[in-house]
């Protein structure tokens, strides 16, 4: 269990972090969503007592990391793949971890087995590609079996083989009643892995709450009709009683509607449909309307006066369910 | 809390497992007792061409040792490396991860690389000595004259005083080519000339090396230092205790 009181660091004026509070549990993974740039990983350096916070403290099992004997025993964490010193063998790098925190030498090749990182374990680090990095940075994530696990972005530039690996991973970590904490910028990812969620915009606290309650409370389900008689289809929607918003490409969407009364209605007016489809706004979307406010970095598109964020940030996800 | 013996096993790991301990340590042998019996060759060579004043001065011991001045420089990088190869590959935020004191993992860290550089310096001293004195040949001084051994053994803690004097300063600056850029000028050229310009000579007698080479004459140099070959290394070691401190202060209170 990892417990965050009012954590908060400053950098001369500006708060990467400010106030944050939560606690991550253990069993479950629980996913730690930001936009780039809000806080994510300055968080996780101070649960390792790598940065000092300006006020606010961690716990970690109701210890300051610091205080932890043997820490990689109860703390395995993956920050930055490329951490390591580049001249020095996978399994010189794994040893030295090792003996460092009492770890049995031979727990070196298990873990080096478990990543898949077995056959080139002599080798300098330094000629691994990102995914074999990031594999030799789990490894050593896993060397003390530590209850609690801490990934920071683990699937930024994996191949889909990697992100699936890891994805199954961390389930099997949390399912084994391990804590499991993971940040990513990409709500997609999230939906895919986390049980829970702890979202933070500029370093505050957005929201912290289970993955099903965010996915009801935030996002918007509608169907979506398409017809060659648009005119008519509005009519006769307005006629049923149904609130219609223009969707794109000339589709029509109903908030919240039932596919299958809406069917029956276009049956009963023997309306021709192109379309009739029941779609869920994606969590991306959700995402991306609660941290709008909150993004450090936005893109501005060319030739727009009024950019708006929550619309431009990600504007590549923006209809439809996952794919 | 970390258990020492341990961080200071896994340091033995890290300063083994990497390529640059083994290059950095045998430049540094090679080319001090290499250059020191070059120059000893030499002085045999033309020991009758020297000033009385030389002669009267002439000091087999610390001829032998002429190498120092350009391996100790190896042993700079050796320090330097040591320390900044964790900062320069981002290695520390792991290292700190596992042992969370950072007193512990640097006091670890600091006193392997010490030990290792104090077997090597000693090894390389008495090498240099012993090629030295043979190529000196009538010139040449006995171990068991007197100083002699102390000057011998003066070399290798020489050489693990600048080595512990750069893991230092390594700590401080962190980046591996600002620590070189400022350690090796000063070594090689600034703080030799500082002791020879007439201005500025009083002062550059008590910078550490100038200080510390000391331990190694047996002979004075007839430059007047006012203090002996071991008050010299006393001087040597208040440096290399003011930079730990520093280091130290700033190890704690920064962020990794």
């Amino acid at each position: 269990m990892i417990e965050i009181e009012g954590l908060t660091k400053a950098y001369g004026d500006t708060l990467a972090v400010d106030g944050l509070s939560f606690t991550v549990r253990p069993g479950v993974v629980t996913g730690f969503l930001g936009p780039n740039g809000a806080g994510k990983s300055t968080t996780m350096r101070m649960v390792l007592g790598l940065d000092h916070p300006t006020s606010g403290r961690v716990r970690i099992g109701g210890q300051p990391y610091e205080r932890l004997t043997d820490p990689l025993r109860h703390v395995g964490a993956l920050l930055d793949a490329k951490a390591v010193h580049g001249g020095r063998s996978a399994f010189h790098h794994l040893l030295c971890l090792a003996q460092s925190n009492g770890v049995a030498d031979s727990r070196v090749h298990e873990v080096l087995d478990l990543v898949g990182l077995g056959s080139v374990a002599r080798k300098r680090s330094k000629g691994f590609s990102l995914g074999m990095s990031q594999r030799l940075g789990i490894a050593a994530a896993m060397l003390g079996d530590p209850s609690i696990l801490m990934f920071d972005e683990p699937v930024n530039g994996l191949d889909p083989e990697g992100i699936h690996w890891i994805r199954n991973l961390m389930r099997d970590l949390a399912g084994q009643g391990r804590t499991v904490f993971v940040s990513s910028h990409l709500m997609s990812e999230m939906a895919l892995t986390a049980d829970h969620l702890v979202v933070i915009g500029q370093g505050r606290l957005l929201a912290d709450t289970s993955m099903p309650d965010f996915i009801t409370e935030h996002s918007r389900s509608y169907v979506r009709l398409r017809s060659p008689e648009q005119q008519r289809l509005r009519d006769v929607l307005a006629a049923g009683g149904f609130t219609a918003v223009p969707g794109s490409d000339g589709s029509v969407e109903v908030d919240g509607g039932d596919p299958v009364r809406l069917g029956q209605l276009m049956a009963d007016h023997r309306l021709v449909l192109h379309e009739l489809s029941r779609q869920q706004a994606s969590l991306e979307e959700a995402f991306m309307r609660l941290t709008a406010g909150s993004v450090e970095y936005h893109a501005h598109p060319a030739g727009a006066d009024e950019p708006a964020p929550a619309a431009v940030w990600g504007a590549d996800w923006r209809s439809g369910k996952e794919s | 809390m970390a258990v020492p013996s341990r961080v200071l096993r896994s340091e033995w790991t890290k300063i083994r497992s990497v390529r640059s301990t083994v290059w950095t340590l045998g430049v540094a042998a090679l080319v001090t007792i290499a250059l020191g019996a070059l120059i000893s060759a030499l002085v045999r060579h033309d020991f009758t061409r020297l000033s009385p004043h030389d002669k009267q001065v002439f000091d087999p011991t610390f001829v032998s040792f002429a190498g120092t001045g350009l391996g100790q420089l190896a042993m700079i990088v050796f320090g330097v490396l040591v320390v900044s190869g964790e900062y320069a590959t981002g290695m520390i935020r792991t290292s700190l991860a596992a042992v969370p004191r950072r007193g512990v993992l640097f006091t670890a860290k600091l006193t392997v690389a010490a030990l290792l550089a104090l077997a090597v310096g000693m090894l390389t001293s008495f090498a240099a000595f012993a090629t030295g004195q043979t190529l000196l040949g009538q010139y040449r001084a006995a171990l068991g004259d007197p100083g002699v051994l102390r000057a011998v053994l003066g070399g290798g803690l020489y050489m693990t005083l600048i080595t512990v004097f750069s893991m230092a300063v390594a700590v401080m600056l962190r980046s591996p080519l600002l620590s070189l850029g400022v350690l090796m000028p000063f070594f090689f050229l600034i703080s030799n000339i500082l002791a020879n310009v007439e201005v500025t000579r009083k002062f550059g007698a008590y910078l550490p090396d100038q200080a510390g080479q000391h331990i190694m004459r047996v002979v004075p140099d007839g430059d007047g230092a006012p203090y002996g070959p071991w008050g010299g290394f006393g001087i040597m070691c208040l440096w290399v205790a003011a930079a730990l401190m520093t280091g130290y202060v700033l190890l704690k209170r920064r962020d990794a």
